[in-house]
């Protein structure tokens, strides 16, 4: 073996597992396993309502079926590109509806279900990737920020917004989401890094998809990524993320501690990004489709509904209301997609500055009158 | 407090302290500011008086610095990021860049980012690498950012307020060379406003433009030009974006000449962006073309070359002949 052969070879970053991208883990928090069976943890109990856990289906069930009509709206030419949120649902389910009224969170690009339990509109998401909008909603009164794409960034702001949460002496958290792939960012690190010396209320929650679009965890990670935490300096865990019991326990934990002062956690939710990175991506040219089948097998809102349906806490009535819910959220989407107006052309101009400048004032006349001298005026 | 003579380095120290008087969301965060108040010591003092929260020493990362200052503005706070010296705010590039600058219109105005990023900038301080650098046209370049550069004790004791002051994100450059030199301010009086140039020194014959640590440099090439009969006009830009080019135009209108002075590289600096404006506006005042005197096309050089490098006395009276001889 060479050298270079030496030091690149790959550290099998799960000391134990047959292959660092597939589910069977040491170390998972689970409360329900893939097969729907409820399972007490030592650590990490919930108390969770029966009208709750039929909520979390519906919520699973429901960002599912929008991220269906939107990956088809994309097909059709009705939007520029999608990031598809399947198989993360419980993962984004279970962080979202952990959060408090109070609580802000900082998503990347995915955090679809994340917006849905925040109560974003989800057309208000689908003007995003239309291009006719950058998100429509507004970000401190939906206590969800706008979403961000440079790889990481938002970390920061999160960390930012939880050290001005700490300073109002305010009793509430910040989330900061993240994918496996943002972990190698400097500014990732550097917010663990003022998190932890400022013991500021956030809790950074990385979806651990197993792939930053075609490269895999044991590119970027020789760790598995909740260790890291602990050179920070802070508590790292990691939950199975495809169970959305375990994500909210972990998640209301680590979100309670941050309001009381125990400064900032790692969560790790373990899941995988069962489709591509977004429309523009073949999955079939980095991963084997063995794979994909073994987490089918885990798949997060059909152990719940296992689990669901044996116990009695729902039944085929319910399952079917969820179902024509769904059908009449996709038309909603559907129709409030294809009726989007193109935002007016001046728009450009009118938010660049609080206070407008003279030179992009004259800019913006210009633009008018150019437009304005084709016949016919506005073209 | 009436009128004291004062460094620009401690007006800057008197402004932001009446910033953090004024406004209680207003904080100061970098690397260094609190205990040993600044490698320059702007901000000697403040945390001993407003405490650890509203001073912070952060840790060692300009973007974590800038970043988390965009967190804090979206909570209602208003921060003052210092960064230590020009070439270390590139670390930052990308939160400046991406984020602090588009912020408000990726939100259609939901959100303000009123962050006044500090940068002690320029040269002639016999330093290491990256620590003599004008990286103002980056900026200037950034639609959402907005741009000034002081040039005295007088805008920098207000300047620093208003920055504060407004709601837009703001690259405050000190011409750290120049932190030592005094000037009266009068604290009572009715300040400029920010984004405004200056005529600072009436003439007939060239306009000459400057900004930060080159208005210094203008004013006494002026003074050298007038001994050999020459009237110059100069004008402080004091803002870099926006351009007030107004004042410029009406100068080069009486003038038909007008060169432009900045330490940063000629190629696509201020000067090519100014140069176009005035001829634009101005084309039929024109004696000769818009001369540009600035830093070579170079890496900043190493310390004992930098008088070589930067624009001085002489090299703008050469540009002066020069636009002259058309």
């Amino acid at each position: 073996m060479t050298a270079l052969r030496q030091a690149t070879e790959v550290v099998d970053p799960v000391p134990g597992a047959s292959s660092p991208h597939l589910p069977q883990q040491p170390d998972l928090i689970q409360l329900l396993t893939p097969e729907g069976e409820r399972v007490e943890h030592p650590e990490y109990s919930l108390d969770i309502s029966d009208d709750e856990l039929r909520g979390l289906y519906r919520d699973l069930a429901l960002v599912r079926r929008w991220d269906v009509e939107a990956t088809a709206l994309q097909r059709q030419g009705e939007l520029g590109i999608w990031a598809s949120l399947l198989g993360q649902e419980a993962a984004q389910i279970g962080a979202g509806r952990a959060m408090a009224v109070d609580d802000m969170a900082f998503p990347t690009y995915r955090e679809h279900g994340v917006a849905w339990a925040r109560g974003v509109d989800p057309l208000h998401v689908m003007s995003l990737f239309r291009g006719s909008d950058n998100g429509g909603w507004n970000p401190v009164e939906r206590g969800f920020n706008l979403y961000t794409i440079v790889i990481g960034s938002q970390c920061l702001h999160a960390t930012g917004y939880a050290m001005g949460v700490q300073r109002d002496g305010a009793e509430s958290a910040v989330l900061a989401f993240l994918g496996d792939g943002a972990t190698s960012q400097g500014e990732v690190n550097e917010a663990m890094i003022f998190a932890a010396s400022f013991a500021a209320p956030v809790v950074f929650f990385c979806q651990n998809n197993q792939y930053a679009i075609s490269v895999p965890i044991e590119r970027q990670a020789r760790v598995p990524l909740f260790q890291r935490a602990a050179g920070f300096g802070f508590p790292g865990v990691r939950v199975d993320g495809n169970d959305v019991l375990a994500v909210l326990a972990v998640t209301r934990a680590a979100l309670a501690a941050a309001r009381e002062g125990q400064g900032p956690t790692f969560i790790e939710a373990f899941t995988y990004r069962m489709g591509a990175h977004t429309t523009s991506d073949d999955p079939t040219r980095y991963r084997l489709a063995s794979e994909l089948e073994e987490w089918k097998l885990r798949d997060p809102i059909a152990r719940l509904k296992a689990y669901l349906a044996r116990t009695g806490i729902a039944d085929h009535a319910f399952f079917d209301s969820v179902d024509a819910e769904g059908d009449e959220l996709a038309a909603r989407i559907r129709s409030g997609t294809l009726e989007m107006a193109d935002p007016p052309a001046t728009s450009m101009f009118d938010h660049v500055y609080a206070e407008q400048t003279p030179p992009l004032a004259a800019q913006r006349a210009e633009f008018v009158e150019y437009h304005a001298s084709f016949e016919g005026g506005d073209h | 407090m009436g009128i004291e003579t004062l460094t620009i380095g401690k007006a800057l120290n008197l402004g932001l302290r009446r910033a953090m008087e004024d406004d209680a969301k207003v904080m100061l965060m970098g690397e260094d500011i609190g205990k040993l108040g600044g490698v320059f010591r702007i901000t000697d003092g403040l945390q001993k008086d407003f405490g650890e929260d509203r001073v912070v020493d952060t840790p060692l990362a300009e973007a974590g610095i800038l970043g988390t200052a965009v967190g804090l503005a979206m909570r209602g706070y208003r921060p003052v990021c210092e960064i230590q010296f020009d070439g270390f705010v590139f670390p930052a590039y990308n939160q400046i860049v991406t984020q602090v600058a588009k912020i408000h219109a990726r939100s259609k105005g939901a959100l303000r980012m009123p962050i006044v990023i500090r940068i002690p900038f320029g040269g002639g301080i016999g330093a290491v690498e990256h620590h003599s650098e004008s990286p103002e046209a980056y900026f200037a370049h950034t639609p959402g950012l907005k741009v000034v550069a002081v040039s005295n004790p007088v805008d920098a004791y207000w300047g620093i307020q208003q920055a504060i002051a407004h709601p837009d994100p703001i690259v405050f450059l000190e011409p750290k060379r120049r932190y030592w030199e005094k000037a009266e301010v009068d604290t009572d009086a009715t300040p400029d406003p920010l984004f405004r140039s200056r005529v600072v020194r009436g003439g007939d014959d060239v306009t000459v433009l400057a900004y930060g640590p080159m208005v210094k440099t203008a004013l006494q090439a002026a003074e050298a030009a007038e001994e050999e009969g020459r009237s110059l006009e100069v004008v402080d830009l004091r803002t870099v974006s926006p351009l007030d080019l107004d004042p410029v135009y009406e100068s080069v209108r009486r003038t038909g000449r007008c060169v432009v002075v900045h330490e940063a590289a000629v190629t696509l600096g201020l000067g090519a962006e100014i140069a176009a404006r005035v001829t634009e506006n101005c084309f039929h005042s024109l004696e000769a073309p818009v001369l540009r005197v600035g830093g070579y096309d170079t890496p900043y050089p190493p310390s004992k070359l930098e008088e070589e490098y930067l624009p001085d006395l002489d090299r703008v009276l050469d540009a002066v002949d020069r636009s002259l001889g058309f």
